[in-house]
């Protein structure tokens, strides 16, 4: 089966829907897909505990009330099968999708780097460990450490207490002149300062972060350090994040240019390949209203309403600032390239520690010696890490781009997949 | 919280909230974990956003992600043993 489209939006976080409501006025047909079962990227995502926010909600309604967009969640884009043509794949059937344009809005992961004992149950990332909450992982009654880098640490651990969680520590990595900084400049973004005065937590500790999980089936203490003092504290959960990485290989795949992390776009988010623009998270970290201000420009741009995409410049030069600041004031610190051991495992699908691949000159060298990011995730998880602790240019992504069936390949067996 | 939901997770019956993910459903019939890994030890949901494929299970004889699937009637969950 093959759909056609004028407009594929892939990613519908904030960005991805407020690209769709900018350019379902037009009358385009607009495909809008994301591989999680909802609306609402990372940020809104389900949460059996609350109602979504208010700007969830409208954009939402939005999306219902336009017929010309239709939804396609639990879809994962497979591999690309045509200049113009996609294969997709959701949990009962595999079909392709020719597109006029595209937007790109496949957001940001968390970085997460090895350290010793990571691989343990109860150790997850910072961000991961909210988003399983909201899904009803209970946890509570339980002691959680959350440790790492970033505005998400407040955001997880105010998760983990509503969920009825003991948040015993968060260390965050940045210095406090870099976080005295940040908070110094939070009044120019008021929605901002309110956000983190709610919350603000006396147990966060700055120049402080993990050196190990300790356990044995699952994590039961975590080594801190801070400054010189290194503190063992006893836990049920370690949720550990060092920021976001955004999600460029699907842009890359298909042809557009990624620079420093982030898929290169100009005023009207345009990326270097004609017809396919990108917005939000995936053209550098900024956090849900940059997104949706991007969002919109690319919407508006591609359904060629330049004025109303001109018309948000200043909006989205007002939050560039702000993730301008994030980025300066978040910066990994050199001590968290020593986090790994030679015997901490590297890639989590293939089980290679660090010790195997931190010799070699690259990834591609490191690859074809150990396995190393050729598991289920393809390297999603370790490329990253190795990023950022042997400065290793990301590894590109090979189709199938995910994990998927192998009826949904034969289709497009006769044409090769684009490399 | 209303228990709307009936499924099974390695062959045990459990009911859960509307709304409840798989990789909820994990920690709630048993010790959360997923799969066992090369070295032979268990893991668990990590990265929580459907990147890191720890979370993968077997959901009505397929493979999926427990942490991107939300819980629905009768559905059969197999951890890897």
């Amino acid at each position: 089966m093959t759909r056609e489209f004028d407009l594929l939006i892939i990613g519908a976080g904030p960005a991805g829907m407020a690209a769709a409501v900018a350019a379902s006025s037009s009358g385009q047909r607009i495909a809008l897909l994301d591989d999680n079962p909802a609306t609402g990227g990372q940020i809104w995502r389900a949460d059996i505990h609350a109602p979504a926010p208010n700007p969830a909600q409208t954009l939402r309604a939005q999306l219902a009330a336009a017929p010309n967009i239709e939804l396609f969640t639990g879809t994962r884009v497979i591999a690309q099968t045509g200049a113009q043509q996609l294969l997709l794949e959701n949990a009962l059937h595999s079909w392709q999708v020719n597109y006029g344009q595209l937007i790109f809005c496949t957001g940001a992961r968390e970085i997460l780097l090895p350290f010793p004992g990571w691989t343990l149950p109860g150790v997850t990332g910072a961000g991961a460990l909210q988003a399983l909450i909201k899904g009803g992982v209970p946890v509570r009654g339980e002691r959680v450490v959350i440790a790492g880098s970033g505005p998400l640490l407040l955001a997880s651990a105010a998760s983990a207490k509503a969920a009825g969680a003991q948040v015993v520590a968060i260390a965050e990595q940045a210095p406090v002149l870099s976080i005295a900084a940040f908070a110094a400049q939070l009044r120019r973004w008021p929605s901002k300062l309110r956000q983190a005065m709610q919350l603000a937590d006396w147990r966060f500790q700055m120049s402080s972060h993990v050196l190990e999980a300790l356990g044995h089936d699952r994590v039961e203490a975590v080594r801190i350090r801070q400054g010189n003092r290194v503190r063992e504290i006893t836990c049920t959960r370690l949720a550990c994040g060092f920021g976001l990485r955004a999600n460029t290989e699907l842009a890359s795949a298909l042809g557009c240019e990624v620079n420093e992390q982030a898929i290169v776009v100009d005023a009207q988010q345009r990326t270097s390949r004609t017809g396919h623009f990108a917005a939000g998270e995936c053209t550098g970290i900024g956090g849900n209203e940059l997104a949706r201000v991007e969002g919109a420009i690319a919407g508006y741009a591609a359904a060629g309403l330049l004025d109303q995409a001109q018309a948000l410049t200043a909006q989205r030069q007002h939050w560039q600032g702000f993730a301008d600041q994030l980025q300066r004031c978040f910066a990994l610190g050199p001590a968290l390239k020593h986090l790994p051991q030679a015997d901490t495992v590297l890639c989590r699908c293939e089980d290679v520690p660090y010790g195997a691949v931190a010799g070699f000159d690259d990834w591609r060298q490191a690859k074809l010696h150990t396995r190393c990011g050729m598991g289920a995730c393809q390297g999603r998880v370790c490329g990253s890490a190795a990023e950022f602790l042997l400065g290793w240019p990301a590894p590109g992504l090979r189709a199938p781009f995910v994990p998927a069936r192998v009826e949904s390949l034969l289709p497009s067996a006769a044409q090769p997949a684009v490399e | 919280m209303s228990a709307a939901i009936e499924l099974h997770v390695n062959g045990r019956a459990l009911r859960v909230a509307l709304g409840t993910s798989v990789a909820a459903a994990l920690y709630l019939a048993g010790d959360g974990t997923s799969r066992t890994a090369l070295d032979g030890k268990r893991r668990a949901p990590f990265c929580g956003m459907g990147v890191c494929q720890e979370c993968r299970v077997s959901i009505n004889g397929q493979r999926r992600l427990a942490c991107q699937t939300v819980c629905a009637d009768g559905m059969q969950v197999e951890t890897q043993p």
